[in-house]
């Protein structure tokens, strides 16, 4: 078994101990490249057919590529695909700050889509190297009733025994993909001969990374046009590609976060 | 959504060439684990380039002495912006290898973070201050590190600056620690003096070391080896689900040990049944031929139906493990209340869960003190050994036989509360399933269906005790034969008087009961009788257990007469027997008796008489194709 295959092998089970063991399971769908291998990987887990709902809590401000995709291959895969709309922006506490309150609409919009189809249980394309928080997630990861994560009481898991009692109200968030990386995703993406939207390859010197709403998303320099300089570049690439921040003065504000912290 | 990783830090996708290997960094707090990352990455040229420099500078601007836990630190808060690397999961390369660190050290203590992470990593680093020496988390840590199985440990002695490089406190510490670590059965790969802060050691002997001869930290973690999968182990594929999303049955699994093939001939355990494989299904192509290995996700079919359910476990014939209901194991508890004798506690061994009993604690201690004082019961984060009781019987292996299949965790309230590993198991009393052999009949079924008119069912009768299920079986096993059937009654009461005479009134034991009621019902059917049941079967749970033995042979008739009436009736005197205390556990004046949901008849007794009730079952039966027409009827049309 390579790398892959082993990967591979742990969602599977992943998805397999998440489908025993839960009533009430929905695969959330973002349609990036990481949820669109979740898919495939639970076609594998399953022989071919997805035996839960997709469901893609819509913002409606994706790009049209991201849209023909869903629709064309929902059709495709024969999934049991759901689509529920975030609640407009006027709707979400106005206290917020324009950011986290445009963020806010997709956690809302989870929490109707919760509430109205009763699901236990969301299987999410997480993964651990995106970011800090993500990093301490669990497999199985319990979810209150108000949908919060409590990072400080989370409770052990080993051996591949996932914690999967769900008080009644609350979900389980499950996360069949959390041990891999960006790259595994596209050395899986291009073994599988997986789709993938076309704007995650170069054009004109510029491609999309990840993909988001059309607003806050935005693409990278780059000529990669295929999977294989994409991993070429991600293998190669020296510099670390960032939101656009100069480095020293991140590192000055870090240290003053450390400061606060009480670190020196 | 996705945040931008420094390609910098990311290895390329290890190849077969450069084993990819997960390491844990264990020990006490303060005893410098931060730090030994900041240099490790620093002295295996990981870092992003200028980081060090910009973090020296900006010490320097703010006068404050550099410290290599600062990167860590720094890297954190990047991270939580937004911005560089997975400080979690850092990744660095040795010569040889790609290491990925699990869990960042330096934060919160908790043990079961700690457990968690190390449960996944290949090795472990230990580490200890040359200062302060073996703490009660060191010996914590190392006593956890066995009881998760992880058996490549190094142990490195930091801050060898504070103590001078002193060779006789290396000695002293390096004593201590390895007679720890050899008395859990674990033999520290190396151990090792370093100065994380000022590189001793880290990936250079420096002459402040001199007297140590041994490998550096790089070069240790140069040879270890990730774990590997268990494929020249017996076959161990605990079921995790049967699925039938079309016209196969696939049994899915992750094979934990051993391998399969096309062909092979399997035992199911612990119930022994023998099968052979029949195919491997997997998609998008399908089947697959040759042998699946230990770590492969699977799903097969059999050669033949037999029932079996998520937490069997599928083994070769001559090498299946035993089936038991006693383990001994030992743990490590991690629950705020102590684990006592006598708790009920929900077991899980791979997919199998069963309800357990603690029959008898011994040797609990705080694995962190020197001398553990032994107690009865097993507080938080100490550790011990227990004998439990299974609900049911399990295909466990002594973890020294088998890793995969010998080790458990241990639910309280729907939540893991502990761990640890099966020491020993007592067998059970039933036959080495090698010497079990499955012997078809030499009929064929349509060739009874031919001479009896019907093919074979399981009718289950079910109700309250009093509501006419004996009645009304008896009377349709005399309908049934007079129209030249063969219907065979199976009287709960009856086989207890036989069969199951070794069986009581708890759960396991009705459930037991039950189970052995639908293996009887379903041969029957299965060789073209007409089994009746008549069962009060009180739990949804054991008829549905019933349902999946019988698979598609089964009927369940739900007589639904009112309790009251029963109780006016009371047939066999129970219910006054009851009212007066004499029958603990009696279904009917309690309220455990559960109504089927999905029956596909339901008659009371109370309102509709025998005949018109034997008349729907009749009707059912035809609608479902189990009865012919009668024979007179196609006479007639001839």
């Amino acid at each position: 078994m390579d790398h892959l295959d082993e990967l591979e092998a742990q969602s599977i089970y992943i998805l397999r101990e998440g489908f025993a063991r839960l009533k009430r399971l929905a695969l959330l769908w973002s349609l990036g490249k990481d949820s669109n291998v979740m898919i495939w990987l639970a076609r594998k887990a399953f022989f071919g057919k997805v035996p839960f709902p997709c469901l893609h809590v819509d913002t409606q401000k994706k790009f049209p590529e991201m849209y023909a995709f869903r629709d064309h291959y929902a059709k495709e895969w024969g999934l049991d695909l759901k689509v529920d709309f975030c609640p407009p922006v006027e709707e979400i506490d106005p206290t917020l700050p324009p950011a986290a309150r445009s963020a806010a609409r997709k956690t809302e919009g989870l929490k109707l889509a919760l509430a109205k189809y009763g699901f236990d249980g969301l299987i999410a394309g997480i993964r651990r190297d995106e970011e800090a928080t993500r990093a301490k997630e669990r497999v199985f990861s319990p979810r209150g009733t108000e949908g919060g994560w409590d990072v400080r009481d989370q409770p052990p898991e080993f051996w591949d025994h996932f914690n999967a009692s769900v008080p009644p109200g609350a979900h389980l968030r499950i996360h069949p993909i959390l041990h891999w990386t960006e790259i595994d995703i596209w050395a899986y993406t291009q073994r599988e001969n997986i789709p993938i939207i076309p704007l995650y390859l170069s054009k004109n010197g510029k491609r999309y990374r990840s993909l988001g709403d059309k607003d806050i998303t935005h693409p990278v320099t780059s000529n990669a046009s295929s999977i294989p300089e994409i991993l070429a570049e991600l293998h190669s690439t020296k510099v670390p590609e960032r939101a656009g921040r100069a480095l020293d003065h991140e590192t000055e504000d870090a240290f003053e976060r450390l400061r606060v912290a009480g670190y020196l | 959504m996705t945040i931008l990783v420094s390609p910098s830090v990311v290895p390329h996708a290890p190849t077969d060439e450069r084993p990819q290997v997960s390491i844990v960094i264990v020990g006490h707090v303060d005893h410098g684990k931060s730090t030994l990352v900041g240099r490790l990455l620093h002295e295996t040229g990981s870092l992003p380039d200028g980081k060090l420099e910009m973090l020296k500078a900006v010490s320097a601007r703010r006068g404050m002495p550099f410290e290599w836990s600062f990167l860590l630190d720094a890297l954190q808060t990047e991270r939580d912006q937004g911005i560089t690397i997975d400080t979690t999961q850092i990744r660095f390369r040795t010569p040889s290898r790609d290491i990925v660190l699990i869990d960042a050290p330096g934060h919160a203590e908790f043990l079961r973070n700690m457990i968690t992470g190390a449960s996944q990593a290949d090795a472990a680093v230990l580490i200890i201050d040359a200062l302060e020496g073996v703490r009660d988390q060191t010996r914590r840590h190392g006593y956890l590190l066995h009881l998760l199985g992880v058996k490549q440990v190094c142990v490195v002695i930091n801050k060898m600056d504070r103590v001078d490089f002193s060779q006789p406190r290396f000695e002293d510490i390096k004593r201590e620690i390895s007679e720890h670590l050899t008395g859990l059965g674990v033999t520290p790969a190396a151990v090792i003096p370093i100065s994380a802060r000022d590189g001793d050691g880290v990936a250079h002997n420096t002459p402040r070391i001199a007297w140590y001869k041994g490998p550096t930290v790089v070069g240790a973690l140069d040879t270890l080896t990730p774990t590997r999968a268990l494929t020249e182990l017996p076959l161990r594929l605990p079921v995790q689900a049967i699925y039938k999303f079309d016209d196969r049955r696939i049994i899915a699994g992750r094979i934990e040990a051993g391998r399969l093939a096309p062909g092979d001939e399997i035992v199911i355990m612990p119930a022994g049944k023998i099968a052979k494989i029949k195919t491997v299904e997997s998609w998008p192509n399908t089947p697959l031929n040759g042998p699946q290995g230990a770590g492969r996700s699977v799903g097969i079919t059999l050669d033949r139906e037999l029932f079996l359910e998520r937490g069997d476990v599928i083994a070769h014939t001559a090498t299946a493990p035993r089936d038991t209901r006693r383990l001994h194991a030992r743990i490590f508890w991690l629950h705020e209340a102590p684990l006592k004798t006598g708790d009920t506690v929900l077991v899980r061994i791979d997919t199998m869960e069963s309800r357990a009993t603690v029959v008898a604690v011994e040797k609990a201690v705080d694995p962190g003190e020197l001398t553990g004082v032994a107690s009865t019961s097993i507080a938080r984060n100490h550790v011990g050994e227990i004998d439990l009781s299974l609900a049911r019987p399990a295909a466990a292996d002594p973890y020294a036989d088998n890793p995969r299949n010998g080790r458990l965790v241990i639910e309280v309230n729907g939540r893991i509360a502990g761990g640890g590993l099966v020491l020993s198991i007592d067998a059970g009393q039933r036959a080495v399933p090698v010497d079990i052999v499955p012997v078809e009949s030499a009929l064929q079924p349509q060739e009874r269906a031919a001479r009896h008119h019907h093919s074979g069912a399981v009718l289950w009768f079910t109700g309250l005790p009093g509501a006419g299920k004996s009645t009304l079986a008896r009377a349709l096993e005399r309908r049934l034969f007079s129209r030249g059937g063969s219907a065979i009654l199976l009287d709960g009461d009856t086989l207890r008087a036989g069969l199951n005479s070794d069986l009581g009134f708890s759960a396991d034991d009705r459930r037991e009961n039950i189970r052995r009621l639908a293996e009887v019902a379903a041969h029957l059917a299965r060789n073209g009788h007409i089994a009746i049941v008549a069962a009060v079967s009180p739990a949804a749970e054991d008829r549905a257990q019933a349902r999946r033995i019988a698979g598609d042979l089964f009927r369940e008739i739900y007589v639904s007469t009112s309790a009251e009436v029963c109780e006016d009736r009371d047939p066999k005197g129970h219910y006054a027997k009851a009212r007066a205390g004499g029958l603990p556990g009696f279904t009917g004046t309690g309220t455990d008796y559960q109504p089927p949901s999905a029956a596909a008849l339901v008659l009371d007794t109370a309102t509709s008489p025998i005949l018109q009730a034997i008349g729907e079952i009749e009707r059912m039966l035809l609608e479902s194709h189990v009865l012919q027409q009668e024979p007179m009827d196609i006479a007639a049309h001839i």
